[in-house]
């Protein structure tokens, strides 16, 4: 495949220190026949959001369940804060995992719990956090920050797809991330929520100086919320720059996505 | 059937022997942890137990009085009649009610646990719980077994007195007999030999219960027809190990009492 990497100067957060939080070097992965990752690199530097494109089922999700280890690259290295993924022991990793926010395309809300239940969950479950009082302020507080207090006492059941979303991102946030990973936060929203929930992303980013690879194919998500965007096709990153270097791109495939 | 299925079959079959064992000894590390969760544990000793009672506790007293019902006349014409009580108990506590109460919690528990947790396979709850840095083994699958190992033996001993109850009323059907008499009858007749084994088997019948419920919902592929297929599955194979245990049970006790 034509190699038309796009190499101009990226619109990096003005406050981006030069650190790399996630170094993704030589990533394979196959599912039967079906190689699904082609020596894959990427780098996330602290305080950046990447926005990576691409279609359905070219293995955009699969990167970043690689980045968690909970899918096992064939070959390939996986360094996240300064640790090699696939070296880590199951405590290890456990530990990691504590830093890193993963927010699911479902948002994936334990629907037994209630939105209260659900976000002292990783306070207590996760960070052992024992004072009431304590659990309570942060979930308030989080809960304030997406914009859902009045939701604490729902069920999962009882709220809207964005309201999910929203929950979800307050129930990963809870735990102060260093790393946000966000699959698919705005499908299956209409375009004004889905709008909120970029906006959203931005906004942690800012507030809680999050470094976030978000995996999309709306194209307004990934203008509002990227810093760099990577386009992936056929397991392979065609291109990269900004949205408005790869909006005016003249590879063919690359501005198939931005039509 | 040519070889390559054959290979395939015993590669599949090999290959979930292997998942179980890992399974089994994850679920070994996570029970004997400090961090044992007491309070889900709590929470599923309710779940588990109290809301099996009804069922457990309608049909044992059920049985109770039909076997007495069916059992009567033959008796009758052996002039055993006053022998009813005695055959009733040891029936019950050495196999019927732990039998019986085991296949009915398979039906509900084991399915139950099966569709719970393969529902949040499938809506990625139980990968979230993982990324989280929170251990879903111990939370959702330690709490679960431990639970049924402890709830089947208490289910059964309540099934047990409940069919007996049910024997005493049948009996009353027909004749007068004096509740004293009835269970002083039944219970002079059991030995430690009718008691312990059938809890043992009851212990044994939780933990498969429990194992196969987890084991088939924490494996469920994606797609919401794999939650029907995992409830469906694990009732089938809790049933059959049900069956497995207690000949297997059976046969050692008889060996050693």
């Amino acid at each position: 495949m034509e190699d038309i990497k796009v190499k101009e100067e990226r619109s990096a957060p003005q406050d981006t220190p030069a650190e790399a939080v996630i170094t993704v070097s030589h990533l394979s992965k196959s599912f039967g026949d079906k190689q699904v990752l082609k020596d894959i690199n990427l780098t996330l530097k602290k305080g950046e959001n990447i926005v990576v494109m691409g279609k359905s089922g070219e293995g955009k999700s699969i990167t970043i369940q690689c980045i968690v280890g909970m899918q096992e690259p064939d070959s390939g290295s996986v360094k996240v804060l300064g640790k090699e993924v696939l070296e880590l022991n199951d405590e290890e990793l456990k530990e990691l995992r504590k830093r890193i926010g993963f927010l699911f395309q479902s948002a994936a809300l334990y629907d037994s719990m209630s939105v209260r239940d659900n976000l002292s969950f990783p306070l207590t479950k996760v960070l052992k956090i024992k004072d009431q009082k304590e659990i309570d302020q942060r979930i308030e507080e989080m809960l304030d920050s997406v914009g859902l207090s009045d939701a604490i006492d729902k069920m999962p059941s009882d709220l809207s797809g964005g309201m999910l979303k929203r929950v979800g991102l307050a129930r990963t946030l809870i735990v102060k991330p260093e790393i946000m990973l966000y699959d698919e936060p705005t499908t299956g929203l209409d375009p004004i929520t889905g709008r909120e929930i970029s906006h959203l992303i931005v906004d942690i980013q800012k507030k809680y100086k999050t470094s976030s690879i978000i995996i999309t194919h709306d194209l307004e998500c990934a203008k509002i919320t990227a810093n760099r965007i990577l386009v992936m096709s056929e397991g392979e990153y065609i291109a990269e720059g900004t949205y408005d270097e790869l909006q005016s791109s003249d590879n063919e495939l690359v501005k198939s996505f931005f039509i | 059937m040519n070889i390559e299925t054959n290979k395939l079959a015993v590669k599949t079959w090999l290959e979930s022997a292997g998942d179980t064992c890992i399974f089994f000894y994850k679920f070994m590390r996570n029970t004997f942890s400090i961090e044992f969760e007491w309070s889900e544990f709590v929470r599923q000793c309710y779940e588990i137990g109290y809301k099996s009672f009804t069922l457990v506790g309608i049909t044992s007293f059920i049985m109770g009085t039909v076997l007495i019902i069916q059992l009567r006349p033959t008796m009758v014409d052996f002039g055993a009649e006053s022998m009813l009580p005695k055959i009733l108990t040891v029936a019950i506590f050495r196999e019927i009610g732990p039998v019986i109460t085991g296949i009915i919690c398979a039906g509900k528990i084991a399915s139950g646990i099966g569709a719970e947790l393969g529902s949040m396979k499938v809506t990625e709850q139980i990968d979230s719980m993982e990324v989280s840095g929170a251990n879903p083994m111990q939370y959702l699958v330690a709490t679960r077994i431990i639970a049924c190992c402890l709830m089947l033996p208490l289910l059964t001993i309540l099934g047990n007195l409940l069919s007996l109850l049910g024997g005493y009323l049948a009996m009353n059907f027909t004749d007068k007999v004096s509740f004293y008499l009835y269970f002083s009858k039944s219970f002079n007749s059991l030995t430690f030999t009718d008691y312990l084994p059938a809890m043992l088997k009851t212990v044994l019948f939780g933990f498969a219960i429990g194992f196969v419920g987890c084991y088939k919902g924490y494996n469920a592929n994606r797609g919401t027809a794999s939650v029907g297929i995992a409830a469906n599955s694990a009732v089938v194979t809790a049933s059959l190990w049900i069956f497995f245990i207690d000949i297997v049970v059976v046969l050692i006790t008889n060996l050693l009492f």
